[in-house]
């Protein structure tokens, strides 16, 4: 099974830091709202990435779920 | 390393305790916090809690049992009162903690007005207790009167707006936000305000608040006067360093320290509104007095009092920050004191825009209002000292690219 990554809409505060670290992965809407590029798994070079994303977002919205 | 001591409760302060933890620090940890409330996030504070789309126990960031987890003493309605630093230790209400690191995060505090008599139904907003009172005090449909334009302000205005209360703007200065943004964008803020109903009367010196007992009218120094059954003093805040006089540190509003966060004696750091540091971004000292950088400072004061004095690294901190008001975005990243302001995309009238600012030849600065994407890309080009003419080719009417929401 491919990673995933998860987010928490409500704590999303549009910083954009997700979109600068792994810009295949996460995009902005025109109201500041994320968006996830592709929802269904993640290719194996965006797993890194992501998992920076993941560390360094100040809101602490988005987890990163990688199955056995 | 064996006794941390982290003073202050909010969000640099947490996340640094936080971040010690997860990089496996395991000695003793100790966090102490003023206020009697748990940690608790500021933003909502003046957001969603006052236009009443969250409750205000929603701000709480963590319960007991996550910090039970961590093994992390907190400390709470506890008052470090004084540093002492040939003993290494902090007076916490009268009794010593000793530390062998020490993390300074004590933040900042709102000013207030020299008119300011304790008259009911005047507020400033900082705290969870003061969201709590503004937000009662919106639902008796008073007229509101906001005392500085900045973005708490801005955001009170807002709020009330929506719940369809008469507001109107007091700023001292010639435009709003010309410290935070400079005088050409703040003027594009006071258009937002006016656009919603809501008067921003600038140069406007408040002489006195009149009343018995009660906040009645707003005196202004020409002799006129406003009504107001609600008046909330958005005027800046100041670094909470009053604790650490005499104590050896350098406090020049707020606590100076070197670019890797270290406050001047060793395992001695600092994080968030209560900073003062050499940002090598900019080339300025300067202090920040937003969430992401207290965030970001937090976790970063943490590894270098880890890394110990020749691991530190220095702190480049962007200044990012956003504000929602009448449902509109409007983020900012770097810094305003520039050669020019430049609108590369949008209408400043249709609250749709982004504006650049030049420093010398560099990209320093960026303002948007509904343009989070276009915002983004130019923060990453300021993270990377992108040169003007290239960041102006790579913004100006850039195309976004293809995108698919999810359901």
């Amino acid at each position: 099974m491919p990673a995933h990554v998860k987010v928490d809409w409500d704590r999303c505060v549009g910083s954009g830091m997700c979109l600068s670290i792994a810009p295949s992965v996460f995009d902005l809407d025109d109201d500041g709202n994320m968006l996830l590029l592709h929802g269904d798994g993640l290719a194996a070079d965006e797993v890194d990435p992501v998992r920076d994303a993941v560390a360094c977002c100040p809101a602490e919205a988005l987890e990163l779920l990688e199955e056995q | 390393m064996k006794r941390v001591v982290v003073v202050g409760a909010g969000i640099a302060g947490l996340r640094a305790a936080e971040a010690l933890r997860s990089a496996g620090y395991d000695g003793r940890l100790t966090l102490v916090g003023a206020e009697e409330e748990e940690p608790y996030d500021r933003p909502p504070l003046s957001k969603e809690v006052l236009t009443g789309t969250r409750a205000p126990e929603l701000a709480y960031l963590r319960d007991r049992a996550h910090f039970v987890q961590l093994d992390i003493d907190v400390l709470l309605g506890a008052t470090a009162e004084s540093l002492d630093l040939s003993r290494r230790s902090v007076t916490v209400d009268g009794s010593a903690l000793p530390f062998d690191g020490l993390l300074i995060a004590t933040g900042s505090a709102p000013r207030t007005l020299p008119a300011a008599e304790r008259l009911e139904g005047v507020h400033v907003l900082r705290s969870l207790a003061d969201a709590r009172a503004v937000r009662a005090a919106l639902e008796g449909s008073p007229r509101v009167v906001i005392v500085g334009a900045g973005f708490i302000g801005g955001e009170v205005a807002a709020a009330a707006r929506g719940r369809g209360l008469e507001v109107t703007i007091l700023e001292a200065q010639a435009a709003p936000l010309v410290r935070v943004l400079g005088e050409q964008m703040g003027a594009a803020c006071a258009g937002l305000h006016r656009d919603h109903g809501v008067p921003v009367i600038t140069g406007a010196a408040v002489a006195a608040l009149e009343g018995d007992g009660r906040v009645e009218r707003v005196r202004l120094a020409d002799g006129s006067a406003i009504d107001a059954d609600l008046v909330v003093v958005g005027i800046g805040v100041a670094p909470e360093v009053g604790w650490l006089a005499g104590s050896g540190l350098t406090l020049d509003d707020g606590v100076l320290c070197d670019a890797g966060l270290n406050a001047g004696a060793p395992g001695v750091f600092a994080a968030g509104d209560a900073v003062r540091w050499p940002n090598r971004l900019f080339g300025v000292t300067m202090r920040c007095e937003q969430w992401t950088n207290a965030v970001e400072q937090g976790r970063h004061a943490a590894a270098n009092m880890l890394a110990g004095p020749d691991g530190a690294a220095p702190f480049a901190g962007s200044n990012y920050f956003w504000s929602d008001q009448y449902g509109i975005r409007i983020q900012f990243a770097g810094i305003p004191s520039s050669d020019s302001v430049q609108l590369v995309s949008g209408d400043l009238g249709e609250h749709r825009f982004l504006a650049l600012y030049r420093g010398g030849e560099r990209l320093v600065g960026a303002l948007a209002m509904r343009a989070p994407r276009e915002l983004t890309r130019a923060k990453l080009l300021i993270e990377r000292g992108t040169a003007w003419h290239a960041a102006l080719a790579e913004l100006a009417g850039a195309e976004a690219p293809a995108r698919v929401a999810l359901p």
